[in-house]
Order: C-alpha cells, then sequence, then structure tokens
C-alpha cells in the first residue's frame, strides 16, 4: 500500500484528467454524434426499408390475388363470348340457310308458275293456228266439194235427204 | 461476407500486435543479458533474480525518458528525452536528458533534482537521498508535470482516436456502410452502444455515450499498446485508472436521480434501525464501486505485465536449451492471454460504468418492496 501511495504520480493523474475530459468532449463532439446519428439514422433506414418491402410484398400478394381474379373473370367472359358467337354463328347459319331455302323455294314456285302460263300461252296460241288450220281446210274442202253446181245439188239432195218430215 | 471480413481484419490485427509483441519477447531475449538495470544506478547486466525483479519493477513505472532499450555494456540507451516541467516556486521546464538517466543531478536554477525510481526529489548538491522509516525516501517532492512517456502515450492515443474517429465519423457523410478499418471499429461501436450502454443504462444511454465509448476505447487501445515491445505501460498505472474510476465516480453522482439518493441515505422498505445501519453501508459502497474499478484494471494489467515479464527473466535466470524455449512458449501463451485481458478489461471497466449509471439513472416505477434488482458491489 505504501509503495502504491509512493507510486501515486500527481502528475500523471492530472494530465491524465486533461486529456480525459478533452478527449471526451472533442470526440463526443466530432466522432461520437455523428458516428451514433449515422449509425441511428441508418438503423431506421434499415428498419423502415424492411417495414416497406413487407408492405410492397403484401401489396404485391394482394395485387397477384386481384390478377387471379381478373384473369378468371376475364377467362370466363372469353369463354362466355367463345360460347355466345358460337351459338350466334350457327343461328346465322340456319337462318341463312332457311332464307335461301325459302328463296329458292319462291324462285322455282315462281319460274313453275311463269313455265305454267308460257305453256298455257302457248297452248292458245296452237289451239288458235289449229283452229285457223282447220278452218282453211274446211274452207278449203267445203270450196272444193261446192265447186260446181252438180256438187252442190248433190249436198243439198243429200241434206235434203236427211230432212225427213215428220 | 462481411462479417467475415470484419472477422479476418480483426484476426489480422491481432496476428500483428501479437507478431510485433513477440518479435519484442524475443528482442529482449537477446539482449536479456545486457539490457539496462535500473536506469538511475547505471547500466549493469540482469541476470540475478534480483536484477530481474529490480528491471520488472522498473518497466512497471513510468519514466521521464522513452528508452526503447539500452545497452548494459556501453552504457548507451537508445531513445529520446522527454520534458520535465516541475512546479516548485514557479515553473521550471528541462529537457529529461539532463538527469543523464538517473546518473547525474540535474541543476536547475540553483537547485538541484535528483531522478530516483522515476521519482524526482530535491536533493542537496551531493544528490543525498534520506528514508523514512518504511523505506521510502523522505526528501522533498516538487510537483511533477512532466510529459512523462505515460502521458506521451495517452496523448498519442488522443490523437489516435481522434483521427480515426473523425474519419470513421466523416466516412459516414458519403455512404451508409464505413469501409476499409472502419470496419472494425464499427462492430465496436455498437458492441459499446447495444451491449454494454442499453441494456444497462436504458432508455437515458445516449448522454452517456461520450464517455462510455472513449473510456472504452482509451482502455483498449492503451492496453494493446501495453502488450507491444514499446514498453508502454500506462492502464496499469493507479494514477491513470484512479482518474479514470473518478470520472465514473462523478458521473454517477451526478446523474443520480432522488430514487438513488433514498437508497444511499433512507432505504425504504426496511425497518428504521436498518435504515440506520444501511446508510453507512451504502455510503461506503458509493465509495467502493469506483473504488474496485480503480483496482481491477490496475491490478490486472499490473500482473499481466509482472507475469510476462517474469517468464521472460526466468528464460535469463535459468540460461540454457531447455528453459528458453520452454518459458518461450509460457510466455506466447500468456500473451495471447492478455490479448483476451486487453479487451476483457476494457469491456469491463465500460460496462460497470454504465451499470453504475444505470443504477443511479434508474427510474423506480416497480413496487417499492422490491429491490431485486439493488445489485451490491461487485
Amino acid at each position: 500500500m505504501e509503495k502504491l501511495i509512493n507510486d501515486f504520480s500527481f502528475g500523471l493523474f492530472f494530465w491524465q484528467a486533461i486529456v480525459l475530459v478533452v478527449l471526451i468532449l472533442l470526440l463526443r463532439k466530432f466522432a461520437w454524434k455523428p458516428i451514433l446519428d449515422s449509425l441511428n439514422s441508418r438503423e431506421e433506414g434499415i428498419k423502415d426499408a424492411l417495414l416497406s418491402a413487407e408492405n410492397a410484398r403484401k401489396e404485391m400478394q394482394n395485387l397477384h390475388a386481384d390478377n387471379e381474379k381478373l384473369l378468371n373473370e376475364a377467362r370466363a367472359q372469353r369463354d362466355a363470348m367463345l360460347k355466345e358467337a358460337r351459338e350466334l354463328k350457327e343461328k346465322v347459319v340456319l337462318e341463312a340457310t332457311e332464307e335461301a331455302q325459302t328463296k329458292a323455294d319462291k324462285i322455282v314456285a315462281n319460274a313453275q308458275v311463269i313455265i305454267q302460263n308460257e305453256k298455257n300461252a302457248a297452248m292458245v296460241d296452237l289451239k288458235n293456228q289449229v283452229a285457223t288450220l282447220s278452218i282453211e281446210i274446211a274452207e278449203k274442202v267445203i270450196r272444193e266439194q261446192l265447186s260446181t253446181t252438180e256438187k252442190q245439188h248433190k249436198l243439198v239432195e243429200d241434206m235434203l235427204a236427211d230432212v225427213t218430215l215428220k | 461476407m462481411k462479417k467475415d471480413n470484419t472477422v479476418r481484419i480483426l484476426l489480422a490485427v491481432f496476428i500483428v500486435l501479437f507478431s510485433v509483441n513477440t518479435f519484442a519477447q524475443d528482442h529482449e531475449v537477446e539482449h536479456g543479458e545486457n539490457t539496462e538495470l535500473e536506469s538511475h544506478e547505471g547500466p549493469g547486466a540482469v541476470d540475478t533474480k534480483e536484477e530481474v525483479a529490480d528491471y520488472i519493477d522498473h518497466h512497471l513505472q513510468d519514466s521521464h525518458s522513452f528508452n526503447f532499450f539500452s545497452d548494459g555494456a556501453t552504457g548507451e540507451h537508445y531513445g529520446f528525452p522527454l520534458p520535465v516541467i516541475l512546479w516548485d516556486n514557479g515553473l521550471k521546464a528541462f529537457s529529461s536528458s539532463e538527469f543523464h538517466h538517473g546518473e547525474t543531478l540535474a541543476i536547475i536554477d540553483g537547485q538541484h533534482y535528483k531522478l530516483y525510481h522515476n521519482k524526482i526529489y530535491k536533493t542537496n548538491a551531493e544528490g543525498t537521498i534520506t528514508y523514512g522509516e518504511d523505506g521510502y525516501p523522505t526528501n522533498a517532492k516538487p510537483l511533477d508535470f512532466s510529459i512523462t512517456k505515460n502521458v506521451l502515450a495517452m496523448l498519442l492515443v488522443s490523437l489516435l482516436m481522434f483521427i480515426i474517429f473523425k474519419g470513421l465519423a466523416s466516412s459516414y457523410k458519403n455512404k451508409d456502410i464505413p469501409s476499409g478499418f472502419g470496419r472494425v471499429l464499427e462492430p465496436l461501436v455498437i458492441y459499446v452502444r447495444d451491449d454494454i450502454a442499453k441494456p444497462n443504462i436504458g432508455p437515458k444511454y445516449r448522454k452517456y455515450m461520450g464517455f462510455l465509448l472513449t473510456v472504452f476505447f482509451f482502455i483498449l487501445i492503451l492496453n494493446l499498446l501495453g502488450l507491444t515491445p514499446l514498453g508502454i505501460n500506462v492502464t496499469g498505472n493507479i494514477a491513470v485508472t484512479f482518474c479514470l474510476a473518478l470520472a465514473t465516480f462523478f458521473i454517477v453522482q451526478f446523474s443520480g436521480n432522488k430514487h438513488y439518493w433514498k437508497h444511499i441515505f433512507w432505504m425504504p422498505g426496511v425497518p428504521i434501525p436498518m435504515k440506520i445501519v444501511l446508510m453507512p453501508i451504502e455510503i461506503l459502497g458509493m465509495l467502493t464501486k469506483p473504488f474496485a474499478l480503480m483496482i481491477r484494471l490496475f491490478a490486472n494489467m499490473t500482473a499481466g505485465h509482472v507475469v510476462v515479464m517474469s517468464l521472460l527473466g526466468l528464460i535469463v535466470i535459468f540460461q540454457n536449451w531447455i528453459a528458453g524455449p520452454a518459458f518461450f512458449g509460457f510466455t506466447l501463451f500468456i500473451s495471447i492471454i492478455e490479448l483476451l485481458v486487453a479487451f476483457l478489461q476494457a469491456y469491463i471497466f465500460t460496462l460497470l460504468s454504465a451499470l453504475y449509471i444505470g443504477m443511479a439513472v434508474e427510474d423506480h416505477d416497480h413496487h417499492p418492496n422490491d429491490h431485486s434488482d439493488d445489485i451490491p458491489v461487485i
């Protein structure tokens, strides 16, 4: 203990005290404060970044779910539209076929009517011609038969023969 | 990956320091026979037990000159003198070379000063030292404010700390993560903050970070420096540890809130006679805490130096081919332990300072009868 007391150097203590106080004050101002502030702000930054990353992840998840939903809806819509289109197509084709059939039928019917009419007209014409021809022939025959007086008398006689007085 | 790098850098630092240390030991072994012996008594060989003990004693003390080594045969010292500043009826400053390593008296303004066991005494013209009953000189001592080896080391370490931590601080201006040596320092700073200050002091820790960080790095660097061949033993000096402990003491007392003082002078929750008995104990505890801090650091560092140097001294004393390598191996082993101790003591000093501050600033919002956390001094 005496040795310790004898060894105690007041000068060293004095310098140590000054050095310590000055060092603490200087380092506090120029080193520790900026270092700790930077560390704090960096840690805050990391915390914020992690939080926002987590939020982004959640948002992403939501978005993904939304997308999935939208996709499903779109798919369903597409299917529905396709189905509708198919049906429409079938309907249109059917209608067109039907319409074409009716039109064709109508055309055929018209054609038949016209053919009938033409046929009738032709028949009438033919009949007329036949009649004219027949009259001409008859005229010629008659003219032949009645060309002489004898023949006229003969006819009259024949006719008269047929006519019997009742 | 980053952690790996840090570990690697730390390891590299250790290896460098350690190799320098062992180099120094080799060096000292080589010069073992003719290294200086108590420079104030002139050169001589360090061969016997007493001489080794004296040499160790000499090493543990502060010095007025910075000696790297001395040649015992020729009496030459390799180093440089340091300024001596005395307050003895006025300021007196001169170079320690005036003492010629203790071999002559320094005569300043007609006053004779003698360097004896690294202390400056006033003597008569013959340099007579009178001894008291306890074996210590009774000569008058002038107030010695010399820039001794330890003061120089302290100043250099302070400068070094200022430069490296200013550098660390400014490295944050450009980017978030420091590069190079800052990667070693940053984890230590974070360690002091997260594992020493925060858990022990609580939410008010920020106010004490300046003190804790400064003290931690100051002790750590000086401890490590003590392991180098420079032969600096600052933290193993009682005046230094006294000052550090005193700083903790004052900070604790000035931070103490009313709960702290109430616990000391009028312990709540115990009967009145107990309060009276406890008061002096608590007041004593107030003082024993920093006292323990002072002694712990001093004793640990001194013991480390003594053990390392004693083992080296054993090589010199035995002087044979078996003991040499064996004690060299021991020294190596102890040096590694000392490296651990250097960190450990810096940590413990800071931790206990933080703990004491924490006890002083703690808010006692809990049940008044619950004193389970009133941990006594260690």
